[in-house]
């Protein structure tokens, strides 16, 4: 088929996407810029309380963190069932993907029923009277931060199974066998061979923990709201519709200059790739 | 050796912490007493009758699933064309559309939300289910082109080549060469649509309306209010689903779908 008639059938989607997305979202845009009267008093105004920049460090903070536990956690894994444990290879992805696609209600949920005032954890830590009353765990930053890596870790282990499974076994064995270190492997082979799975896993879970709206709002509330949360009672409850298209678009800029932030990051860790 | 032993051990302690808050869902669903108390002292199935009688679930799932047929014909409408082009194209409007097509998944879920609120549903009065159906086909649609796209790329452009040579119109060689050949990629690409739409709060949550809500919405808005076992009922109601389907995707496109991004 010629070029032009194969152009012709992309337009439906461009307009679709152009009149329903990236209009509502360039008028967003020229709603916060008032250009007549001080074009940025509106992103001065939010930023300038305390109570927004709380929550704009929170939610870059909750994160950070919930990114770095991720690779913590699902590098040994990811390693481990790439190059050790290729026989249950598919019962582990399976695994992993599977609370991918369950409900996040559902997996937030789950954590509320485990750290709640009489939860899992409460119930056994008064069962071995290592507390008398129920601590406080959910409606924290900490229960925020641990609903996230529950939501999100999948997103990190699949992307580093699917790089490590390329490494070959031979290879580690040749470089031991001509005396490098096991540092010296993790450093100068493993961890360069999989990089583009870290940078992959990285920006999914960081965006995903900056974006995400059911975790923060079932196991945050009112007490450890992050921007997402922030910008719903603004538009629907407080109907301030200002600054939440204020927060929409910090949050777009967010989302864009972290990922610009990991690309470049991993450029310089390994230029080549 | 030790080595391999810590990284059993890892192995071990994060699919622990994967599976277990599963488990206690499913516990705590056949839990009789009122509140979730754990581990459940009797066993009994009162919150599945539950979300049987009450109305506001089934309506809800009702609507969930209605959604998400809308969106699947209309992303398969917009998408299935696309999908053709983007992978026969070599024209230079290639990359910006994909790029385009796929920016549903970047763009945060509340502001895409939001945005189609405030400048579609409100200024130009649509009803409740037209502004759902409008967001739903957006965020349904990056993935119906990916999928798509890519079980394109395995049907070689010559045999549709050698069906036009051999006298058969364009859109014919599509509908009997090609078609067929992608049957597979468009059921999974239906089904993981599905899935990210019955699912999706961000979006939804900004656009539902008096009367209009769908299953996770009202989940999200009964666990504030009642904390009893009714929502651990429909949390395994929904595992099961998700099992069904993740079988239909491993037959369809394969689990290792979700390894290659």
């Amino acid at each position: 088929m010629s070029n032009r008639s194969l152009t012709i059938l992309l337009i439906p989607g461009v307009l679709v996407c152009t009149a329903l997305l990236i209009i509502p979202l360039f008028l967003l845009l020229i709603d916060t810029i008032p250009v007549l009267k001080d074009p940025f008093h509106l992103y001065q105004e939010f930023l300038n309380k305390t109570f927004h920049q709380k929550i704009l460090f929170r939610t870059i903070k909750v994160a950070l963190l919930t990114t770095i536990i991720c690779v913590i956690l699902a590098y040994p894994c990811a390693f481990y069932i790439a190059l050790k444990g290729k026989r249950y290879k598919s019962i582990f992805i399976v695994i992993a993907v599977f609370p991918l696609l369950l409900s996040p209600v559902v997996r937030s949920f789950a954590w509320m029923v485990i750290i709640g005032k009489n939860g899992f954890i409460n119930d056994l830590l008064i069962w071995l009277r290592i507390i008398e009353k129920p601590i406080q765990l959910l409606y924290t930053e900490f229960a925020v931060v641990i609903g996230l890596t529950y939501l999100f870790l999948p997103l990190m282990i699949l992307p580093l199974v699917g790089v490590m499974e390329n490494i070959e076994e031979d290879l580690l064995d040749s470089a031991k066998s001509l005396g490098a270190s096991s540092n010296g492997v993790f450093f100068q082979l493993i961890l360069p061979l999989s990089s583009s799975g870290l940078l992959v896993g990285s920006i999914l879970v960081f965006t995903g923990s900056l974006t995400a709206y059911t975790t923060p709002r079932l196991l945050g509330g009112d007490q450890a709201m992050t921007l997402s949360t922030l910008i719903y009672q603004n538009a629907m409850t407080l109907f301030d519709w200002d600054t939440a298209s204020v927060i929409a678009i910090i949050m777009i800029l967010t989302t864009y200059l972290v990922m610009k932030l990991i690309g470049a990051l991993a450029n310089r860790m390994n230029p080549d790739t | 050796m030790k080595n391999n032993k810590l990284l059993i051990i890892s192995l071990i302690a994060v699919y622990l912490f994967l599976i277990s808050p599963l488990i206690i869902i499913v516990l705590s669903a056949f839990n009789e007493s009122e509140f979730l108390a754990f581990p459940p002292e009797n066993y009994s199935l009162r919150w599945f009758y539950r979300i049987f009688e009450s109305e506001m679930f089934i309506s809800a799932f009702q609507n969930s699933l209605l959604l998400s047929l809308f969106g699947a014909v209309g992303s398969l409408l917009v998408g299935l064309p696309a999908a053709y082009s983007l992978s026969r194209t070599k024209s230079k409007w290639r990359q910006p559309a994909l790029s385009l097509f796929l920016s549903p998944v970047i763009i945060p879920g509340v502001v895409l939300g939001f945005a189609v609120l405030k400048h579609i549903v409100i200024p130009l009065e649509i009803e409740t289910w037209t502004g759902l159906a409008i967001g739903h086909v957006l965020i349904m649609l990056p993935y119906v082109i990916r999928v798509i796209v890519s079980s394109l790329s395995n049907v070689p452009i010559e045999i549709e080549e050698a069906a036009v040579s051999l006298g058969s119109t364009r859109m014919h060689a599509f509908l009997v060469v090609v078609l067929p050949n992608i049957q597979s990629g468009i059921l999974a690409a239906c089904l993981l649509a599905f899935i990210t739409s019955l699912n999706d709060v961000p979006v939804t949550i900004f656009l539902t309306g008096p009367g209009v809500t769908t299953l996770p919405i009202q989940m999200l808005s009964y666990v504030e209010y009642y904390f009893d076992p009714t929502v651990s009922a429909i949390s395994v109601l929904l595992m099961l689903l998700t099992i069904i389907i993740m079988f239909l995707i491993e037959a369809t496109m394969g689990l290792s779908f979700f390894t290659k991004k």
